[in-house]
């Protein structure tokens, strides 16, 4: 008690009940200090979480990028990549109904197919019969999915591209952006239950990134296609970053369709181009609100955006590129997007210019995940917003989407998608993330052991195994490349001494790599493990016919190549060797899939359900907690 | 001899000052989103609290007086931040609270002196007396203390279960 009555005089003791309550006040503060403590020290767990996330997100993005711009790619490369950007369309522009019946008679539909049966023009019974059979985990068959993009590239083809909207006869208009990574089909059903399906009076525009990373994207890709169909005039769609085809090879949209679709899938995916090319730009609400999936730039000028042909400029025009790929920051000025590798920083001054010009009130966008959903920038004049509730990881954000009534107020309804029945404290949620964002960061550095021991030993030249904190963070921060805390995690990535340096072996003890095939060398192993993303798409371009396998001189082909591009030093007898230990029949092809899936991180310590096993532990020592009777 | 020793004394703690410094520059910059050395003045009261800090919203309020811009720009810059924090480390002000401290605290409440508080009982204190709490703190702090089967607050297991998560 000593504390709590330090400076209290005899006399004020006496008065009994005062000092009762003078007590009781410095015991509620107390308490109230030591748990916002608490708070903020989870909080700040919560945003390193967070930005490992964003860091490792935004550097795989912008090597993407990368790839796209063919910087540093041969030129028997270049040829390989046109060879499949350009394959001719499978048919003719004669007339669209001819098209639309030389699908009916290429592609047959089995009597066993339980799936949706789409009649052209579609109807509300056709999106119904959709938005069901999704929810029941159906596909819809590939004859559907090719006559639907057919007609969607033709109402598509019709738009401008910048769409203008008013808002005179309806309520509200909704805005959604990304819907990547939305939990399923049935959380867009429910949505749409509960929000309404589109009409005259409530609108919908959805800004962009419909696809990749999750399971269901063309489901949800579909749907709102169909919906465009139907509705044309009240569902409105902006072109996202992700509607293009090399984020689709990298982030998964083109496996989902190939392995959906199989023999189809290649049509399918060749057509989706086609109608990506023609998606909208931009929209402007009541010619006072501009909408874009990512953002402005200082040249942005939306005269020329309207004017030029959106489907014939080779996708990465800086103009387009700034569209769908630039971000706000709270300084004045306009910077080239490090982060991202392409598109820029816009300042506030550059949102008012724009704003000015053309005499808008406010910007509308998307593309980066925030933890409420939302965020109000510049002053009120620029909104992001966010649809994909936990992006990351399951608590990882909230998602929101926007409702803006004809006085262009807007009003925010944020929400979450969660597993759990059982509301989890923030303690928990945190946990979950931090562990997943933590899991990410130690592979990531496993995957450069190499380059990251040899970085260490210029510190250690007489190989103690330790160097200095500093030391260690400038290491990680020269090979990765990734703009974070290593200070601060650094005692969650590896061992410290009694005297605080670091062991920095240690971050590598859990973790090792798991190879298919024995016999291939560590170098090579880790090699594989850190460019298998890489190879994964130049293998998808080689493999012309979607087969899932190349021929083995193929595959000395790719390595040829990647040897070049990345300039990596394995011997060809090396590649060899693994080519033949990979064909596992002999029979002169690979599976690549199963090759490439084989290569990955383990924890060596971790058991099939280790994320599970975290969670499960905090709940348990909760209860368990919880049981000690009172007074022990 | 003595000066020998008064050179290796002063290395010392400029190592130790050279370390701290790092550790608030790294706390910072975790909520410098521009990376232009600034922070928006709500996430200062995070940053203060993950070094290790435990000051009251008053004690946050003397020290953002401190290091705010004369003309309040709703940014807090490195430049002013780094110096206060400093000395507030090196003369480690505002520690944390230890575990029994806080136990008697909950004791005090506990006017029945029964091992527990009604939930309702917290609720009046932490949102009526001393700094109140706001709707969200209040809610987050009862999803975690309320023990589901008696409804109370049990706050000896609380306490421990807390302190438990923290390590």
């Amino acid at each position: 008690m000593t504390l709590l009555l330090g400076g209290i005089s005899a006399a004020t003791l006496l008065d009994d009940t005062a000092s009762q309550w003078h007590f009781a006040i410095k015991a509620a503060i107390l308490i109230q200090r030591w748990y916002r403590c608490y708070m903020a020290r989870l909080e700040m767990r919560r945003q390193y979480a967070l930005s490992i996330f964003q860091s490792i997100e935004y550097a795989e993005e912008q090597a993407q990028l990368q790839v796209y711009f063919l910087h540093c790619l041969p030129p028997s490369f270049l040829d390989l990549i046109s060879h499949f950007l350009n394959s001719p369309s499978d048919f003719n522009t004669a007339g669209s109904d001819v098209q639309l019946l030389e699908y009916e008679r290429m592609i047959v539909v089995p009597d066993s197919y339980h799936g949706p049966r789409l009649s052209f023009p579609l109807t509300v019974a056709d999106t119904n019969s959709l938005l069901h059979a999704f929810k029941d985990q159906q596909h819809l068959h590939a004859r559907y999915v090719l006559q639907l993009l057919h007609e969607t590239k033709k109402v598509l083809k019709q738009m401008p591209n910048i769409i203008h909207l008013s808002t005179s006869y309806s309520k509200e208009i909704t805005i959604c952006g990304k819907m990547t990574y939305i939990a399923s089909p049935t959380w867009l059903f429910c949505f749409l239950l509960q929000n309404g399906l589109p009409s005259e009076e409530n609108p919908y525009l959805f800004n962009g990134d419909f696809v990749d990373r999750g399971k269901n994207s063309i489901e949800i890709l579909i749907i709102l296609f169909a919906f465009l169909l139907v509705y044309p005039n009240h569902l409105h769609l902006n072109r996202g970053n992700h509607e293009d085809h090399i984020m689709n090879l990298r982030y998964g949209f083109t496996k989902e369709v190939m392995k959906k679709y199989r023999s189809h899938g290649k049509r399918i995916l060749n057509l989706l181009q086609d109608v990506y090319s023609w998606l909208p730009l931009a929209t402007v609400i009541d010619s006072k609100v501009l909408i874009v999936h990512g953002g402005i730039s200082d040249t942005t000028d939306l005269d020329f955006l309207n004017l030029f042909k959106r489907n014939k400029v080779r996708d990465h025009a800086s103009i387009v590129v700034d569209i769908l790929w630039s971000d706000p920051k709270n300084q004045n000025g306009c910077t080239p997007n490090k982060l991202r590798g392409g598109g820029c920083y816009f300042g506030p001054d550059v949102t008012a210019r724009l704003l000015k010009r053309y005499n808008l009130k406010m910007l509308i966008r998307s593309h980066e995940c925030k933890q409420e959903g939302y965020e109000i920038s510049h002053d009120g004049q620029v909104i992001t917003i966010f649809s994909a509730s936990n992006y990351y990881e399951d608590g990882s954000n909230r998602g929101a989407y926007l409702k803006l009534n004809p006085d262009l107020i807007p009003h925010f309804v944020q929400y979450q998608v969660s597993k759990c029945t059982r509301k989890q404290t923030l303690h928990q949620r945190v946990s979950v993330v931090e562990w997943s964002a933590l899991k990410s960061l130690r592979e990531k550095l496993y995957s450069q052991r190499s380059e990251l021991i040899a970085a260490f030993r210029q510190y250690d030249p007489n190989y103690t195994g330790r160097i200095s904190a500093t030391e260690w963070a400038s290491a990680v921060e020269s090979v990765l490349h990734l703009d974070l805390p290593w200070r601060t995690l650094r005692s969650r990535l590896v061992q410290l001494a009694p005297d605080g340096s670091v062991e920095y072996l240690s971050c590598f003890n859990d973790l090792e790599i798991e190879p298919a095939i024995k016999e291939v060398q560590p170098a090579l192993v880790e090699t594989l493990y850190r460019y298998r993303t890489d190879l994964e798409i130049i293998f998808n371009i080689i493999d012309k016919d979607h087969s899932g396998l190349i021929s083995i001189e193929e595959f000395r082909q790719t390595w040829k190549l990647f040897n070049s591009h990345l300039k990596i030093d394995i011997d060809d007898e090396s590649i060899d060797n693994l080519a033949h230990s990979i064909d596992f029949n002999k029979d002169g092809s690979i599976d690549f899939n199963e090759f490439l899936e084989a290569f990955h991180v383990v924890n060596k310590f971790e058991n099939k359900a280790g994320h599970c096993h975290i969670s499960n532990l905090f709940d348990s020592s909760f209860c368990f907690f919880m049981a000690w009777p009172s007074g022990t | 001899g003595e000066e020998e020793k008064d050179g290796q004394q002063e290395e010392q703690l400029f190592s130790i000052i050279a370390d701290i410094q790092k550790k608030i520059t790294d706390a910072f910059e975790v909520f410098d989103h521009e990376c232009n050395k600034t922070v928006d003045v709500r996430e200062i009261g995070t940053i203060i609290r993950s070094l290790g800090c435990c000051p009251s919203e008053g004690d946050l309020h003397d020290m953002l007086a401190e290091v705010e811009e004369e003309e309040p720009t709703g940014y807090i810059r490195l430049e002013k931040f780094l110096p206060m924090m400093t000395k507030v480390l090196m003369e480690r002000r505002y520690r944390p609270v230890p575990e029994d401290v806080l136990l008697r605290a909950f004791e005090v409440l506990d006017a029945n002196k029964c091992g527990h508080l009604t939930k309702e009982e917290l609720v009046k204190y932490m949102t009526e007396e001393g700094e109140p709490f706001t709707q969200e703190e209040m809610e987050e702090m009862l999803s975690a203390a309320v023990d589901p089967e008696t409804n109370t607050v049990r706050y000896r297991d609380y306490i421990t279960m807390m302190v438990v998560d923290e390590s």
